[in-house]
């Protein structure tokens, strides 16, 4: 089928995208991301367990704006709105360098849902009861490709028991439950994994982001009962797979919010910022580089709208243009991040200055399930087959 | 195709305009047409696209919106149609791009009924070709720098200049042009006129040749050149805003010319994955190189995304500037198609020296050719370096550079 011109944008999904950007504008904005993020460097960097801020308050808000029940299907209870909706309020999350599991509960979402199991409905039924939860699929090698978890499942006849440890987890300290990837054999399975599982340990990484928690998890004799398998061993990689595309999008869709938040802040500087006698973006080094940064979010904004809306109508296509959106967004975040920083100036070197919890955040997503080159090289790897 | 919002009258036409173009299609001519109207050089392919704009014309698909009384269709959204269902039918562009885009326009604002009913019907009908005196050899991205001269003489003036990249001109009637009639401000000394050239005393046309080694454009230099003051448009010192006008028009035109649609583009971009297939590098495919998939990739994933852009231009919920994707449209196309071509060449090797002539030269020599010819789109209608200016100023709120 083919995509609607108007991406299927239409007056719901910018409801929903106005009443996110004033919502986490006035609950959310930049002197409360400070707040609780940035106040303090050593805390940031050196406290003996590294942070994961989690404002419960602001989640229940959010679980009542049925943000998380948006990507759930209404057949699960959820509101089973397009992609495109899922994609806007990831921009406006990444906008608003939101600190919250939303992201990585979208991310489970659109995996379990791909899934036609008792086991994937009784956990997206969870996340539309306000339990948050993440993907926990990547191996030690930071591979996250569906075939290769650090996780073995013995399946028994009352379920399933895991062992091993998967690596790169997300926001993995605010979620109720993860989704695992597990392999028996060399069949992939997906189980539901409850944070406080016994034998279940979370092991924070300390990492650069300071919007977001991140660790590797060890399962040692983690016994899941049957009603937890969302994927049989055997079928995970296919879900997996079939949920990629989402996953690229979403994380594509939050940089471009944190893009535009860069350019629209480094801009305001350079209107403000007075050296020779004129505003920095009077001069040419300073303006075409901004200029740049406008060409390069455009671009990847309108790839991302184009993945959302193949999700929802040419899942064939889904894939293609995943990659090209999370290709051109992971480029546009890494050039941004850089631009906004240095033109700045001496003053964008600084820890007071905000514009590094941005350029963080950008650079972790630009890596989280493969940069620029990598989508490209699989983006070839299509064209190997055409002729 | 926008098919589903055209109103019941604008849908009768679109099936006109599809059945008309599929029926009266021109067969194609032995030798291949320029890539773009503007630089159209051989009789040949004047005659053949000056036939084919005046079918058109009469057909009603030129000029629909324009008044009727000016020899326009007088309806309202029929030309975007017009142009979706040419582009849609693959039928040869339309010659007379400068009096559509720029001239018409600026006439229709800034003229007198008279001149529009003298100048448009030809003009629509591709009887009278248009060029634009706009640029001269000191005065090109500083366009109100333009020194070519209007003395006003009893009821006419006297043109004295030099004006160089006039595409079209040796086979233009009309040219319209900016002239200085006052020294005493830069911009409020500026008035516009619309000027005889072909059969014109006083007037010279010389072909400028381009660094591809093909003439192109052309340079035209005015001696005590004569007009009637009925030829000037709008008051005298009023030549920088009209000329805003036709400049709003011709960013435009060349985003389209460049564009050519999305198939010069599309075109462009398989033909580097064709190119990288056939040629050697280091004893594999060029294709097998990683680092070429990826510049590839990387023109890949600009082109489809400046596709989506446009896409993303109509659809109001996602747009925050009304300019802000419209002004980057002829800085994208042309850096886009410059890298693509010159990554051509990369990959071809040293069978990127092969030039035109050539039988050794991978696909006739186009990667040279097409990146050679390129610098004429970074530079034409305002250079990258103008339009990133302008983008900054009028989009980002950026203090104006002097």
């Amino acid at each position: 089928m083919a995509q609607p011109k108007d991406f299927g944008f239409g007056e719901d999904e910018q409801m929903l995208r106005d009443s996110a950007r004033k919502f986490l504008a006035d609950n959310a904005g930049i002197e409360t991301l400070r707040r609780s993020v940035a106040h303090d460097h050593h805390e940031a960097y050196e406290s003996p367990v590294p942070p994961a801020t989690y404002d419960a308050d602001l989640w229940a808000k959010m679980v009542e704006l049925g943000w998380t029940t948006l990507a759930v299907p209404e057949s699960s209870g959820g509101s089973g709105m397009k992609m495109v909706a899922v994609a806007a309020l990831a921009e406006e999350a990444g906008r608003a360098a939101l600190v919250s599991p939303l992201i990585t509960t979208l991310l489970a979402t659109c995996t379990l849902r791909e899934a036609a199991s008792d086991g994937a409905r009784a956990a997206l039924t969870r996340i539309v009861g306000g339990e948050a939860s993440a993907l926990a699929i990547t191996n030690a090698d930071g591979v996250w490709d569906s075939a290769d978890s650090g996780v073995t499942a013995k399946v028994t006849k009352k379920g399933a028991t895991l062992n091993g440890t998967v690596h790169f987890v997300q926001d993995a300290r605010k979620v109720a439950f993860f989704v695992v990837a597990a392999k028996s054999g060399k069949k992939v399975g997906l189980y539901v994994v409850n944070a406080d599982t016994p034998g279940v340990t979370i092991h924070p990484d300390r990492i650069v982001d300071l919007t977001r928690d991140q660790a590797h998890i060890t399962f040692e004799n983690v016994t899941i009962p049957a009603t937890q398998i969302v994927a049989p061993a055997g079928e995970g990689e296919a879900v997996l797979t079939k949920a990629m595309p989402a996953w690229l999008t979403i994380v594509a869709a939050d940089m471009c919010g944190a893009g535009e938040w860069q350019l629209q802040t480094t801009t305001a500087y350079a209107q403000m910022r007075k050296q020779f006698d004129h505003p920095i973006g009077f001069f040419q080094a300073v303006k075409h580089p901004l200029v740049n940064m406008m060409v390069k979010i455009d671009e990847a904004r309108s790839l991302v709208y184009a993945a959302a809306c193949a999700i929802d109508v040419e899942p064939k296509s889904a894939e293609r243009y995943a990659r090209l959106a999370k290709s051109s967004a992971s480029d546009m975040a890494a050039f941004c991040s850089g631009r906004s920083v240095q033109l700045h100036g001496g003053i964008g070197f600084t820890w007071e200055c905000d514009v590094h919890i941005y350029f963080k955040r950008q650079k972790h997503n630009q890596m989280l399930f493969g940069d620029g080159l990598f989508q490209r090289s699989k983006l070839a790897d299509m064209f190997d087959s055409a002729a | 195709m926008d098919a589903k919002k055209d109103t019941p009258e604008q849908a009768e036409f679109r099936d006109h305009a599809r059945r008309w173009l599929r029926e009266n299609k021109p067969a194609p001519l032995s030798t291949r047409l320029p890539e773009y109207p503007i630089e159209v050089v051989s009789d040949e392919h004047r005659r053949y696209l000056c036939d084919w704009q005046k079918k058109c014309y009469q057909a009603g698909l030129v000029a629909c919106d324009y008044p009727k009384e000016f020899g326009g269709g007088g309806h309202s959204g029929f030309q975007r149609i017009a142009s979706q269902e040419m582009g849609a039918a693959g039928t040869p562009y339309l010659i007379n791009v400068i009096g559509l885009n720029m001239a018409a326009p600026t006439i229709l604002h800034h003229g007198s009924d008279e001149l529009k009913r003298k100048f448009l019907p030809p003009l629509f009908a591709a009887d009278e070709i248009w060029c634009q005196g706009f640029s001269e050899p000191n005065a090109g991205s500083d366009l109100a720098g333009a020194q070519t001269s209007a003395v006003r003489s009893g009821d006419n003036w006297i043109l004295n200049g030099h004006k160089v990249w006039t595409s079209l001109a040796t086979f233009a009637s009309w040219m319209i042009i900016l002239c200085r009639t006052s020294n005493d401000d830069k911009y409020k000394g500026l008035t516009y006129y619309v000027t005889p050239i072909a059969n014109t005393k006083g007037v010279t046309v010389r072909p400028l040749i381009k660094i591809t080694g093909q003439a192109g454009f052309n340079e035209v230099l005015f001696e005590d050149v004569v007009i009637p003051d009925a030829y000037r448009l709008d008051e005298v010192g009023n030549g920088w805003q009209v000329a805003m006008t036709t400049l709003l028009h011709e960013r435009g035109a060349a985003e389209g010319a460049g564009g050519g649609g999305g198939d010069t583009l599309e075109e462009r971009t398989a033909g580097l994955v064709r190119l990288a297939k056939r040629m050697k590098r280091n004893g594999k495919t060029a294709w097998d190189d990683a680092a070429i998939r990826d510049r590839i990739m990387q023109i890949i994933v600009r082109a489809e995304g400046m596709r989506q852009l446009y896409r993303r231009a109509r659809v109001g919920g996602l747009i925050e500037h009304p300019m802000r994707i419209p002004l980057q449209g002829k800085l994208l196309i042309s850096e886009l198609l410059q890298d693509a071509s010159a990554l051509g060449m990369e990959i071809a090797g040293a069978h990127a020296s092969l030039y035109l002539g050539d039988a050794n030269a991978p696909d006739g020599a186009e990667w040279p050719l097409s990146y050679l010819n390129s610098y004429g789109i970074t530079i034409a209608a305002g250079t990258s370096e103008v339009q990133r200016n302008i983008l900054g100023e009028r989009v980002l709120g950026l203090a104006k550079s002097k």
